[in-house]
């Protein structure tokens, strides 16, 4: 096979445990994995495609698995073009129709070649004519400004909120983790175990208290009633204490008789030696962030200070749900998320190996 | 000398119940090469961050060149340690390792610059200077952690077991350099070591210290020649010291028998205190002290060769172990019987309570 020629660390697709042929563990641990791909794989691509399917592709059943667009032409005597259909005559012939207008099951169709001889057509013996089409309107119309969908805005708020609450999580996170795992003081693991026992309160159950709060302090409708409630994260300070923990002592002692101030420790000494801890801890900020829907839901009410994943859910209106645009932002909302995800997957995996949890 | 470099007095540290240290006094002269020596646990490692300021002595005072520094924090004691793990920081090169305590102290750089360039210069780092300390060996790390102390021009060296990371015969290296840079800059340099070797080859004052006391503190050669009692008597000297369990006899006024079980007595000068018939006593003799062809017989159980000369262990009739040293190649093989002369001259006599019983003032040199 031809993993006997490929690089020993290359060969990952292909690798198996028969050395000549395929073992039935092989066959049974490459379905598992399929399987495992095609649930996780499945819903992802099937967003990609759809966000690109025009409403009526969207809303067909059976779905398509790709999208495809109406082929439609230019008939003489009619504004707007019209859709092809291919139609079974009565006597057996098939033959491409523009479609005119349709009531109930009947179509009045009309021949391109011949503009003005209506032709009735069952709509049982009409199929569409269909071409594989991108549908490119559902991204294009977003950023119409006739639309009101103000994307660059939500956007912006996305972004701000995202990157403010990642800088002070990590600056706040970080500290705390050094106190916690540099400092001898009485109460030092009661104030982790405190931190700690935090993660076990569904953030649910404290949508009410913050919401509370942050209407107390005048933030509601503000970007910062969001980033406030959410900089300190249990996991960051845990990750990142664990982390200082394989720092050597006698660094910062070094340190301290150098002169450093403790600040001067974190800031020289610290913070570059917990970078891996500190690029995963941004990682999970990021994606947490910037998929946050609750707390910016509860807190954000006006248009103008949504985020994207506020915007998303404007799109459900009460009586109809615009699929075509739900999709195709759902897809630009989880595209930064993704690209963060691929180039920084790296440190996820040694950053969190090194922290020694999972 | 005026004033001591460092004087340390009835220091005592506890964490919680246990006494790691236990009423320390201490008084190092200017430039003088001082080292810790003792078993792991003794405390020799806290007594110097006591010193340093990285501990707080749980009483005590410590008193730097004449000022107490006790509530001094210990970038202001005057002091530098060299850390057992070298402690560079790893993110920096060797020029900011060698330069950050400088620039905390907002030293002009054209400053930095020169005493960075002098310190490499004198370790013979210069080149190594925009390196990392990933990419150096551990020998020039060890020149690095030094090179930082020398920065910081202090008044006291604190050196923290250094060369417990190096292979033999790059510790045998570093050794010489450490003693020459001692000789070159004539600051007060404090070595805390385990390896007796060490603390006998580099010295200029040995402190041996046991379960947080001190037990003995003395020149090199005072130590080996007159240890105060067995444990320094064990510890200090390579191979250690043979210790044979016997009792007084036939105690005259100018001498005594001391008898082991199973050997002829040895007759042994009196001691300066007296000895009390059929006393329990300790006989210490060194194994490069015992000579070939005497009155006691020893059953050989292993022959070392190192070449220029031969180790044999062996055992007493009653069992105890016992080293023999003899000059050139030995021709002993396991299980022969070998006659040995204990020379009263240089024999260690320690009491029940393992304190040596030196020889009257007027008796032969130990």
């Amino acid at each position: 096979m031809a993993d006997a020629l490929s690089m020993p660390q290359g060969n990952i697709l292909t690798r198996r445990r028969g050395r000549t042929g395929w073992d039935w563990t092989d066959w049974v641990s490459y379905l598992y994995l399929l399987l495992g791909v095609v649930v996780m794989l499945g819903p992802v691509v099937w967003l990609a495609v759809s966000s690109f399917k025009s409403p009526g592709n969207l809303s067909e059943y059976p779905p398509t698995p790709l999208p495809y667009a109406y082929r439609s032409v230019v008939v003489e005597g009619y504004d707007k073009p019209l859709n092809l259909y291919e139609v079974t005559m009565e006597d057996g012939t098939v033959r491409q129709l523009a479609q005119v207008r349709r009531v109930g099951i009947q179509a009045q169709m009309v021949d391109p070649a011949e503009p003005d001889k209506l032709i009735p057509v069952s709509t049982r013996e009409a199929t569409p004519v269909r071409d594989l089409g991108i549908n490119w309107s559902n991204y294009t119309d977003l950023f119409e400004p006739s639309r009101n969908v103000n994307i660059g805005r939500y956007a912006f708020n996305s972004v701000f909120i995202t990157v403010v609450a990642t800088a002070i999580t990590l600056i706040i996170n970080a500290m705390a983790a050094f106190a916690l795992s540099k400092y001898r003081f009485r109460g030092r693991n009661a104030a982790l175990v405190a931190i700690l026992a935090t993660l076990m309160v569904p953030a649910t159950v404290l949508l009410v208290p913050v919401f509370i709060t942050v209407a107390a302090m005048g933030l509601v409708n503000n970007l910062w009633g969001v980033i406030l409630p959410t900089v300190a994260t249990p996991t960051g300070v845990f990750l990142l204490r664990q982390y200082m923990l394989t720092i050597p002592d006698e660094l910062i002692e070094a340190a301290r008789m150098d002169h450093a101030s403790e600040w001067r420790i974190f800031w020289r000494i610290i913070l570059p030696l917990s970078t891996p801890a500190l690029a995963v801890v941004a990682i999970f900020s990021i994606i947490w962030r910037w998929n946050d829907f609750l707390l910016p839901l509860v807190v954000l009410s006006r248009e103008h200070v949504f985020t994207l994943q506020l915007a998303l859910n404007s799109f459900k209106g009460e009586n109809i749900i615009r699929y075509e645009y739900l999709l195709s932002m759902t897809v630009m909302t989880a595209l930064p998320v993704i690209l963060v995800f691929v180039f920084l997957q790296r440190f996820i995996t040694s950053g969190i190996a090194s922290t020694g949890i999972k | 000398m005026a004033v001591p470099s460092l004087q340390l007095k009835h220091i005592r540290k506890s964490f919680g119940p246990t006494e790691i240290i236990r009423d320390v006094n201490l008084s190092i002269e200017e430039g003088e090469f001082v080292v810790f020596v003792g078993p792991s646990g003794c405390g020799k490692s806290t007594l110097l961050r006591i010193i340093a300021g990285l501990e707080d002595a749980s009483e005590g005072e410590i008193v730097i060149s004449g000022q107490p520094v006790n509530d001094v924090a210990a970038a202001d004691r005057g002091v530098a340690m060299v850390f057992q793990s070298y402690a560079l920081y790893p993110h920096m090169t060797v020029r900011e390792n060698l330069d950050f305590g400088l620039q905390n102290i907002r030293m002009p750089k054209a400053q930095i610059a020169q005493r960075v360039n002098e310190a490499a210069r004198l370790l013979q780092i210069t080149e190594l200077l925009e390196r990392r300390p990933k990419q150096l060996s551990g020998g020039q790390r060890q020149r690095v952690a030094i090179g930082r102390a020398i920065t910081r021009d202090p008044k006291i060296f604190l050196f923290d077991e250094p060369l417990s990371n190096l292979d033999a015969e790059l510790r045998v290296q570093m050794r010489v350099e450490i003693t020459n840079l001692h000789e070159r800059l004539g600051n007060t340099m404090i070595y805390v070591t385990h390896d007796q070797v060490e603390a006998m080859t580099m010295a200029d004052k040995i402190v041996v210290l046991r379960k947080g006391q001190i037990e003995q503190v003395g020149s090199p050669l005072e130590l080996y020649n007159a240890p105060v009692n067995r444990f320094v008597a064990g510890f200090i000297g390579s191979p250690r010291m043979n210790f044979v369990e016997g009792k007084a006899a036939n105690v005259t006024s100018e001498s005594f028998e001391f008898v082991a079980p199973q050997l002829p007595p040895l007759r042994l000068p009196a001691r300066a205190a007296a000895i009390a018939e059929g006393a329990t006593q300790t006989l210490g003799i060194r194994a490069e002290h015992i000579s070939l062809g005497g009155p006691w017989t020893a059953e050989v159980e292993v022959a070392e060769h190192y070449g220029a000369s031969s180790y044999l262990h062996c055992r007493l009739p009653d069992g105890t172990p016992f080293l023999v040293h003899e000059p050139g190649q030995s021709t002993a093989r396991r299980g022969d019987k070998l006659a040995v002369d204990i020379p009263a001259a240089h024999c260690h006599l320690f009491g029940p309570d393992e304190t040596a019983l030196p020889e009257r003032a007027t008796g032969a040199a130990a």
